[in-house]
């Protein structure tokens, strides 16, 4: 057999977008292996998120109902227990935070070689995947010396799926076993809420690692204010507690759509770059030409930040 | 209690760098203790000054070199540290997360700890993977990516409530059974400077070195199924204006633009 099985993802009563981008993902995939592409809907609402995510391109979906939230026992158990029903090539899932918590396991318990946070990939009789490496300064091909193996898929690298699709929609019986669950979800928290509120800027002036220092936070200060722009920064400043955590920018923290976002000493981490590249005007200030934040920067200064802000903030006063 | 910590020694590139063949020359590398096992040390080692009777030991796959970083672990309060290398994991190309979990596994096997703190990724080649893999084989319950738990109950009440960091801003609150195998996020605590007296300290603690044959281990267990073929430079997808001269003439240019967009009108 060489079909694929793609494994959907949702939180508290939603399906994720990368749902419908594991579709378009998985029918690449089948096109290339000649096999067909299974869905399989774990947890929940399985019949209202069955019927959404029966997009064009999907051959089959499998429902698990057992449980409101995703639980990595349940979801590990469930995939194995579809994988060995269907024996497909590839099972194929998000690498997003919760496909990171159940995709090692199922890639363990099934022996299968695992590839995750894949940019690319071709089939020919095996899996090559594209990898970045070192912050994505590198990109690499990785050939899976296997007939069968794991892939997690980075978010937003695929278009999402649409279109109404026919595929056919059955209920599996995984057999969870209670027993082996060991974790249990108890609740959900918002967290970055605060003072200001960094996606109504219109002007962002954010802060990386490249501040070296929190007392140099003042010069990005000055510049914000006066650029009458509000402050933002990348996950490290608010790691070290320089900034309340509803200043940053990224994945785990604020989504920012604003007119112009000035990136200061930021390398442009995927993560951060999930929470930014909307934004209408992306101006950088890095001292590495080759940092990853000027690959989607409209304007860019390649030098020291301590030597270009000074000058910046003198321009506006 | 004992608590094992994973660490990795991680090269960071510099910014200029040459690649030769699948790797970066090294020469362009430096190496550093990844920045998520510096948090999950961190983590250990409050917890080991919380309890009464906690030990933390630390677990490096890497070569001699990667002793310094495993030092610097010690001297921020580890007790005792092993080292696994082998001839046969100097000529691997590539390490994959199947073949470092079975290395793993055989040190879990043989240290027996209530909890194991891995980082959420590795620097480098960021597969972030590793904790989770290792805990469904030795058949631990886990948690990715922790950005908080609570010492206090962990140490009275034997399960781990942890918060695992979701996209957008969401925590999720989980309880865990014991053992347990949680991959640690930055930011879930303030990682120490190791200090003088600990440095001091860190001279006389044990690295004990192990080899594939000491965990009971052969060559078909550190086979990796993954094989590098290719690095390369990604071709930039840059379009970006960048500004040419001195820090006065580029801040200028951009002043100019950022005038023209309406920013600092008034
Ligand atoms: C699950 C998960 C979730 C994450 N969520 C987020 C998130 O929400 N937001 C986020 O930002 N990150 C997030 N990260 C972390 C992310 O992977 C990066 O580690 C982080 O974005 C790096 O921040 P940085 O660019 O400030 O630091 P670095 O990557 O260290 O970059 C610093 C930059 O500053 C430049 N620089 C240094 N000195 C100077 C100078 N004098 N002048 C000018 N430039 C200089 C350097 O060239 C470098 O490019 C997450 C990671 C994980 C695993
Ligand atoms: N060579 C290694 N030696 C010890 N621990 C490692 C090694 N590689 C990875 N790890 C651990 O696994 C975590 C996740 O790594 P990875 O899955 O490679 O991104 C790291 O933060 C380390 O704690």
């Amino acid at each position: 057999m060489t079909d694929v099985l793609a494994v959907t993802e949702h939180r508290r009563g939603s399906l994720r977008d990368v749902s419908f981008e594991v579709v378009t993902a998985g029918r690449e995939l089948a096109d290339a292996t000649g096999g067909d592409l299974h869905l399989a809907v774990i947890s929940g609402d399985v019949d209202k998120f069955a019927e959404q995510v029966n997009c064009d391109g999907v051959d089959q979906i499998h429902t698990v109902a057992y449980g409101e939230e995703f639980n990595h026992d349940v979801y590990t158990q469930a995939v194995e227990a579809l994988y060995d029903d269907l024996s497909p090539s590839i099972v194929l899932m998000p690498n997003s935070v919760n496909g990171l918590d159940y995709a090692p396991a199922v890639a363990n318990g099934l022996s299968l070689p695992l590839v995750t946070d894949v940019v690319d990939f071709e089939w020919d009789g095996a899996l090559t995947a594209t990898r970045e490496m070192y912050g994505s300064k590198v990109e690499t091909t990785i050939e899976v010396d296997a007939e069968r193996v794991a892939v997690t898929i980075r978010g937003g690298e695929w278009p999402a799926a649409n279109g109404t699709g026919d595929a056919e929609v059955t209920a599996f019986d995984a057999d969870i076993d209670e027993g082996a669950i060991g974790s249990r979800v108890t609740g959900f928290e918002e967290v970055g809420s605060g003072d200001v509120d960094i996606s109504d800027a219109e002007v962002l002036v954010s802060v990386g690692r490249g501040i070296e220092e929190e007392e140099n936070l003042e010069l990005v200060e000055e510049l914000a204010d006066a650029l009458g722009a509000t402050l933002s920064s990348s996950r490290p400043i608010v790691d070290a507690g320089w900034l309340p955590k509803n200043r940053q920018v990224g994945q785990s923290g604020k989504v920012v759509t604003p007119k112009i976002y000035l990136a200061v000493g930021i390398s442009g981490a995927v993560q951060h770059v999930a929470g930014m590249k909307g934004s209408e005007t992306i101006i950088a200030i890095n001292t590495d030409p080759n940092a990853p934040i000027f690959d989607i920067a409209d304007y860019g200064i390649v030098g020291d930040l301590f030597d270009v802000v000074p000058e910046l903030v003198d321009e506006f006063q | 209690m004992k608590v094992l910590v994973t660490v990795k020694e991680v090269a960071e590139v510099e910014d200029d760098f040459e690649i030769e063949g699948t790797h970066i020359a090294e020469q362009f590398l430096e190496y550093d203790l990844n920045e998520w096992d510096d948090y999950a040390v961190e983590e250990a080692v409050q917890m080991q000054e919380a309890g009464d009777d906690v030990e933390v030991v630390s677990v490096t796959i890497g070569p001699e070199r990667s002793e310094e970083t495993i030092r610097m672990a010690l001297a921020k309060g580890v007790d005792r540290a092993i080292r696994v290398w082998d001839d046969a994991l100097e000529d691997a190309e590539m390490l994959d997360v199947a073949a470092k979990t079975r290395i793993l596994q055989a040190v879990v096997e043989a240290e027996e700890p209530d909890l194991v703190f891995t980082g959420v990724q590795a620097n480098d080649d960021s597969f972030g993977a590793t904790g989770v893999s290792l805990a469904d084989a030795i058949d631990y319950e886990w948690a990715a990516v922790v950005n908080a738990l609570d010492i206090d109950t962990l140490l009275a009440e034997n399960v781990a409530n942890v918060h695992r960091e979701l996209e957008g801003g969401v925590e999720e609150l989980t309880e865990v059974d014991l053992p347990a195998v949680l991959t640690i996020q930055t930011g879930i605590n303030e990682p120490r400077y190791a200090s003088l007296r600990g440095i001091r300290q860190a001279q006389s603690k044990e690295i004990a070195e192990q080899d594939l044959d000491d965990l009971g281990l052969g060559l078909a267990d550190v086979e990796s199924d993954l094989i590098l073929t290719d690095m390369y430079e990604p071709e930039s997808e840059s379009d970006a204006t960048i500004f040419e001269g001195d820090a006065g003439d580029t801040a200028g240019q951009l002043a100019e633009v950022l005038r023209e967009k309406g920013v600092g009108a008034e």
